[in-house]
C-alpha cells in the first residue's frame, strides 16, 4: 500500500460515558486524505462529543484514535506527549469552532490571528508573516485593508472566514469543523460553504464536519455518518444515503429538509 | 550648578522621627497602653492575630499601637515577627466540638440541643451612636447562669447522621498538611492550602467575594448551619513523652455553612459544606470564609466555574493583604528610569505621527 | 518579650539553605523560574524582598555590598536596604561598582563592566514575561515547559502593526541559553545587551511572586525581535551634563518651571568616577571631553 492508500485517521470503537450518560458508543471509521466526512444528527445525538474525542480534547472511555503523522508513522493519539499533541494541533490539524469568538483571539488583529501559528513554529520575519497573512485573508475573501483590525469589528461571516484562515495557514492535512455555518444568515452560509468547498478541493484537505444541517453535509462531504442517541445508525456515500436512506430515522431526517 | 541630591539617608531618618512623634500625638493626652488595646479594642486584636497568623494578644496589641491603628500595617508587623520564630511542628487538630462555647447560633433549626446562645454580639443592637460612651462606660453586670454540661453537638453532625450532608473528607493521616509559609502556593491547590490562604486572607476581600456569591455570582444557597465562638484547647504531640500535651487554650470562631444539595448518577443528593475558622471573635471573617470556601469547591463538586469567587487562581492570588499592599504601595518607589524609556518611545512616535500628517497640513493650508 | 538577636543577614540558616537550593536549580536551568518559599521580610512585598532574600542567602562576612535603585546609591530604598544589611550582616558596603562583590539593584545594570568575581542581584516585581498575555499561572507554566512562546511574538507583531515599533521599552523579554523566555526585570532595554555573555553571575529574586531565576556567567541572552525589526537599545540623544558620557543611560532632570531640562547619568557611581578621573586633568588646565 502506498502512503496515500493508508487511512489518515482511524477511529476504533470510540466510546464516551459521562457518568451514567452516554456521549457516544462504539464509533469506528477510517478517513482518507482529501476526504470529507459529515457527521449528522440532532442535538444530543453525540456528534459533537465524537468530534471532541477525535480531536483529542478529552479521553475516551473506550476505543482508540490513530493518526498518520507527517512522517508516515501511524500513532495512537493517546500515546502522544503533551508537546507532540500541541504541535500537531498547531500544524497538521485545524479546528473550526461554531462560535468564532472561541477560535480567535478577539483582542488581536486579523493579521496577528492568522500569523500566530507561523510565529508559534518559528517564523521571525514580520514582513513575511504579514504577507502570508494578507494572502490568506485574500484567499478567504476578506479585504486585506482590514488586516490590522481586530475581529471585534468583523461580521459573523467574516469572523468565521478569519477562523478558517487562521487554521489553514500551516497547511494542515485534517480539519475538524463544528457546525461551521451555525448562527449565520442563509446567504452568508452559502458563501461560506462555497469557500469551504473550494478550499477543501484546492488544498486536498481531509475534514470531519459536524452538522445538523443536511444541506451542509450534501454540499461539503463525500461520506456521511448519521448519529442518534450516541450511536451511528447509518453510514455511506453522502449522495447515496441522502437520496436513498435505509434507516427509518435517516428517512425522517431527510424528509424534514425544507425544499430549497 | 546641578549637584546630584544626596541626603536620602538623612531624609529617611528625619521622616521616621516625625512618624514616632505623630504616633504619640499630643503628649498631654495619656499614652495608649497595650492592656487598653487588648481589653477594649479586642476585635481589632482578633483580626490582627487571624490575618497575622499568630496567636498572641499582647504582640498583636503592640503591633496595633506601633501601626497607629492601621490594621494591615499591624498584620504586616506580626507576620514579619512570625517569620523569625522557631517552629516546633504542627499541633493536633483543634476539637471544636469540645469548645467551651460563649456563643452558638444556628439558622437552620429553630431549636437544638444546647440551645441558641447569643453571647456578646452586636446583632440586634440599634446602630445609634451613643454619646454617653464618650464620657465613659460603667456597664451593668451581665446576667449569669451556671454553665451547662449539656452536650452541644453540631448541626452538621445531625445532618451527617441522617446522611443528608456530604461527609467531610477523611483526613489522610499519612499526608502532611500543606503550609503556605513553608512552600509556595501552586495551582490547582488542595483544600487544606486553600483554607489556610483564606484564613490569612483579607477580611474585606473575602467579605466582598462572599457577598458576590449571595448576589448571584456563583450562587451556593448558603444557610448558616452553625456559628460557634469560644475556647478550645491546643495540644501538641511531644515525641519525648509519646502523647499529646496540652499547650493552652485559644479563642476561635467557627462557621459551618450548609449549602446547595447535589447528587449524581451514582450518589444520592446531599447538602454540601462550607467552612470558616479564625482566631478570636472574627465572625464576619469566618462567615465570609465559609462562603468563599464553598465557592472555591465548585470545581471538585463538578460544577461550572463562571464567577470570580469560584476562580481559585484569582481568589487565592489576591487574598493576602500584606502582599497586596506591598505591591500597590510600591508604586511610590521611584520608577523614573522606566518612565524615561517610555517617554523616549512616545516622543519618537509623536514625531513620526506629526511628520506623517505634515503633507496633509500643508495641503490644507494651500487650499 | 525579649529583644531579638538576628542571625547573620537576618535569615536563619535553614531558610538560607532553602533559598540556595532554589538558586542552584535556577543556575542549572538558565532563565527558568524556580518557585521558592519566600519569607515575610521586614520590608513590604514589592519593595525588594526577593532581592533581599537572594542577597542574604549569598552574602558572606567578607563580601562588599553595593545597593542601587534607578542606578543610584542614594535613592531612599537603596539606602534603606543597604542599612538593613549593614545592621544585620555587618558587611562592608560601598558605592563603587568595581569594589563590590555583591551588587543588589533595582531597575538598572551598572555601566561599568562586571567581572567574574561579582554577583548581580536583581529585584523583580513580576517574574513572568507572559503574565500580561496570559494571567493564569497554570497556563504559563505549561507554555514554558513546552517552549510554547508564539503568543509572545504575536504581541510584538501587534506592536509593530499598531505603532510601527515594538512598544516595550523596559522589562524587554529575552531568550536565555536559547531555551527559556525570561523577564530581565524592569531595566530599560538599553541594559539588555549587558546581560549577554556577562562574566558575573546574575540572580533574580521575586519575593511576592515567590520565584528565583538566574543567568550563569557567559550565557547567551538574546532580546526577542523580528529579523526585519531588530532589537535596538534606546538612549537619550545627549551627553551627560556632568561628566560628558555618551555611552551611559541618562536621567532627565527638570530644572525650572519653564521646563528647561538637563540629562545626567543614571548610574551615579559611573558618573562620579568619570568626573573624578577628569578632575586632575582639569586642574592641569587640559581640556576634557565635552
Amino acid at each position: 500500500m502506498t502512503p496515500d492508500d493508508e487511512p489518515l485517521l482511524i477511529a476504533d470503537g470510540l466510546t464516551k460515558w459521562y457518568g451514567r450518560q452516554l456521549g457516544c458508543r462504539d464509533v469506528s471509521f477510517s478517513l482518507y486524505a482529501g476526504e470529507v466526512l459529515a457527521v449528522v444528527g440532532e442535538s444530543g445525538s453525540g456528534k459533537t462529543t465524537l468530534l471532541q474525542l477525535l480531536a483529542g480534547q478529552f479521553e475516551a472511555s473506550a476505543g482508540r484514535v490513530s493518526y498518520r503523522m507527517r512522517d508516515g508513522v501511524t500513532r495512537d493519539l493517546s500515546t502522544l506527549s503533551e508537546a507532540e499533541r500541541r504541535f500537531l494541533f498547531r500544524t497538521d490539524w485545524g479546528y473550526v469552532q461554531q462560535d468564532a469568538t472561541l477560535g480567535l483571539r478577539m483582542g488581536v488583529s486579523a493579521g496577528g490571528n492568522v500569523g500566530e501559528r507561523l510565529m508559534a513554529v518559528g517564523a521571525r520575519h514580520y514582513g513575511e508573516i504579514r504577507h502570508a497573512a494578507e494572502s490568506w485573508l485574500d484567499r478567504v475573501e476578506i479585504d486585506i485593508a482590514r488586516i490590522d483590525e481586530t475581529p471585534r469589528s468583523y461580521s459573523g461571516g467574516m469572523r468565521q472566514r478569519l477562523q478558517i484562515a487562521r487554521n489553514l495557514v500551516t497547511q494542515p492535512r485534517l480539519v475538524f469543523m463544528d457546525e461551521p455555518t451555525g448562527g449565520l444568515d442563509v446567504s452568508v452560509q452559502a458563501r461560506l460553504l462555497d469557500l469551504l468547498r473550494s478550499l477543501v478541493r484546492d488544498l486536498g484537505l481531509a475534514a470531519i464536519v459536524v452538522t445538523h444541517d443536511l444541506a451542509v453535509a450534501r454540499l461539503l462531504s463525500h461520506r456521511i455518518m448519521v448519529m442518534k442517541d450516541g450511536e451511528v445508525i447509518e453510514t455511506g456515500l453522502t449522495d447515496q444515503v441522502l437520496d436513498d436512506p435505509r434507516e427509518a430515522y435517516t428517512q425522517l431526517l431527510v424528509s424534514s429538509i425544507l425544499p430549497a | 550648578m546641578y549637584v546630584a541630591a544626596k541626603g536620602g539617608e538623612r531624609a529617611i531618618e528625619a521622616a521616621h522621627r516625625l512618624l514616632a512623634h505623630e504616633r504619640r500625638g499630643d503628649p498631654s493626652v495619656p499614652e495608649l497602653t497595650l492592656a487598653q488595646i487588648g481589653e477594649q479594642l479586642t476585635l481589632a486584636v482578633d483580626r490582627v492575630m487571624t490575618e497575622g497568623s499568630l496567636y498572641d494578644r499582647e504582640l498583636a496589641a503592640l503591633a496595633i499601637k506601633q501601626a497607629r491603628g492601621d490594621l494591615i500595617e499591624a498584620i504586616f508587623l506580626l507576620r514579619a515577627f512570625r517569620t523569625t520564630l522557631p517552629r516546633f511542628g504542627a499541633s493536633e487538630p483543634l476539637d471544636t466540638s469540645a469548645m467551651q462555647m460563649r456563643r452558638r447560633i444556628s439558622a437552620t433549626f429553630k431549636d437544638l440541643p444546647g440551645g441558641q446562645i447569643l453571647g456578646p454580639t452586636f446583632d440586634y443592637t440599634h446602630r445609634l451612636l451613643d454619646p454617653e460612651l464618650a464620657a465613659g462606660e460603667a456597664p451593668h453586670p451581665p446576667s449569669r447562669a451556671p454553665s451547662s454540661d449539656a452536650a452541644m453537638p453540631r448541626v452538621t453532625d445531625f445532618l451527617a447522621d441522617d446522611d443528608l450532608i456530604e461527609r467531610s473528607p477523611g483526613a489522610d493521616t499519612d499526608a502532611a498538611v500543606g503550609d503556605l509559609t513553608q512552600t509556595p502556593l501552586e495551582f490547582p491547590a488542595g483544600r487544606d492550602v486553600r483554607l489556610q490562604n483564606l484564613a490569612r486572607g483579607d477580611e474585606g476581600f473575602l467579605l466582598a467575594l462572599g457577598y458576590s456569591t449571595q448576589r448571584g455570582y456563583g450562587r451556593t444557597h448558603p444557610f448558616a448551619g452553625e456559628i460557634r465562638m469560644g475556647e478550645v484547647e491546643v495540644s501538641f504531640h511531644a515525641e519525648e513523652v509519646g502523647f499529646a500535651v496540652p499547650l493552652g487554650r485559644i479563642t476561635v470562631t467557627e462557621c459551618q455553612t450548609v449549602n446547595q444539595f447535589q447528587g449524581s448518577a451514582t450518589e444520592p443528593p446531599r447538602f454540601t459544606r462550607g467552612y470558616g475558622l479564625c482566631f478570636g471573635h472574627c465572625e464576619r471573617k469566618a462567615m465570609a470564609m465559609a462562603l468563599v470556601d464553598r465557592a472555591l469547591r465548585t470545581r471538585e463538586l463538578g460544577q461550572e466555574i463562571n464567577a470570580p469567587a469560584q476562580d481559585e487562581e484569582f481568589v487565592l492570588s489576591h487574598s493576602d493583604n500584606v502582599q497586596a499592599t506591598g505591591f500597590v504601595e510600591h508604586l511610590k518607589l521611584p520608577h523614573y528610569v522606566d518612565f524615561q524609556a517610555e517617554l523616549g518611545l512616545l516622543r519618537k512616535m509623536r514625531t513620526e505621527f506629526d511628520a506623517a500628517r505634515e503633507p496633509e497640513a500643508t495641503r490644507e493650508a494651500a487650499e | 518579650m525579649n529583644a531579638q538577636a538576628y542571625n547573620f543577614a537576618y535569615l536563619d540558616e535553614q531558610t538560607k539553605r532553602m533559598i540556595r537550593r532554589a538558586i542552584l536549580k535556577a543556575v542549572a536551568v538558565p532563565g527558568y523560574q524556580v518557585p521558592f518559599a519566600s519569607r515575610e521580610m521586614p520590608m513590604p512585598y514589592g519593595w525588594g524582598t526577593g532581592g533581599v532574600q537572594v542577597t542574604a542567602a549569598v552574602l558572606g562576612p567578607d563580601d562588599v555590598l553595593k545597593v542601587i535603585d534607578q542606578g543610584s546609591d542614594d535613592t531612599t530604598n537603596a539606602v534603606s536596604i543597604r542599612k538593613f544589611f549593614a545592621k544585620t550582616a555587618g558587611v562592608a558596603t560601598t558605592t563603587r561598582t568595581e569594589d563590590a562583590t555583591v551588587i543588589q539593584t533595582r531597575h538598572r545594570i551598572p555601566e561599568a563592566q562586571l567581572t567574574e568575581d561579582q554577583i548581580l542581584v536583581f529585584q523583580v516585581p513580576i517574574p513572568e514575561p507572559l503574565r500580561f498575555l496570559e494571567p493564569r499561572e497554570t497556563e504559563t507554566r505549561r507554555m514554558h515547559a513546552l517552549a510554547d512562546y508564539g503568543v509572545m511574538h504575536v504581541k510584538l507583531y501587534e506592536d509593530i502593526a499598531r505603532h510601527g515599533h515594538i512598544a516595550t521599552t523596559y522589562a524587554y523579554p529575552v531568550k536565555v541559553a536559547d531555551r527559556y523566555v525570561m523577564d530581565p526585570s524592569p531595566t530599560p532595554k538599553f541594559d539588555n545587551p549587558k546581560m549577554d555573555n556577562c562574566p558575573a553571575l546574575q540572580l533574580f529574586g521575586a519575593g511576592r511572586e515567590k520565584r528565583i531565576y538566574a543567568i550563569p556567567p557567559y550565557t547567551s541572552v538574546v532580546s526577542l525581535d523580528f529579523e526585519d525589526h531588530p532589537f535596538e537599545p534606546y538612549r537619550q540623544d545627549a551627553p551627560c551634563a556632568l561628566c560628558g558620557a555618551t555611552d551611559s543611560y541618562l536621567d532627565e532632570v527638570i530644572m525650572d518651571d519653564r521646563g528647561s531640562r538637563m540629562f545626567v547619568c543614571s548610574d551615579s557611581d559611573y558618573c562620579a568616577s568619570r568626573r573624578d578621573a577628569a578632575a586632575p586633568a582639569e586642574q592641569a588646565g587640559a581640556a576634557h571631553d565635552a
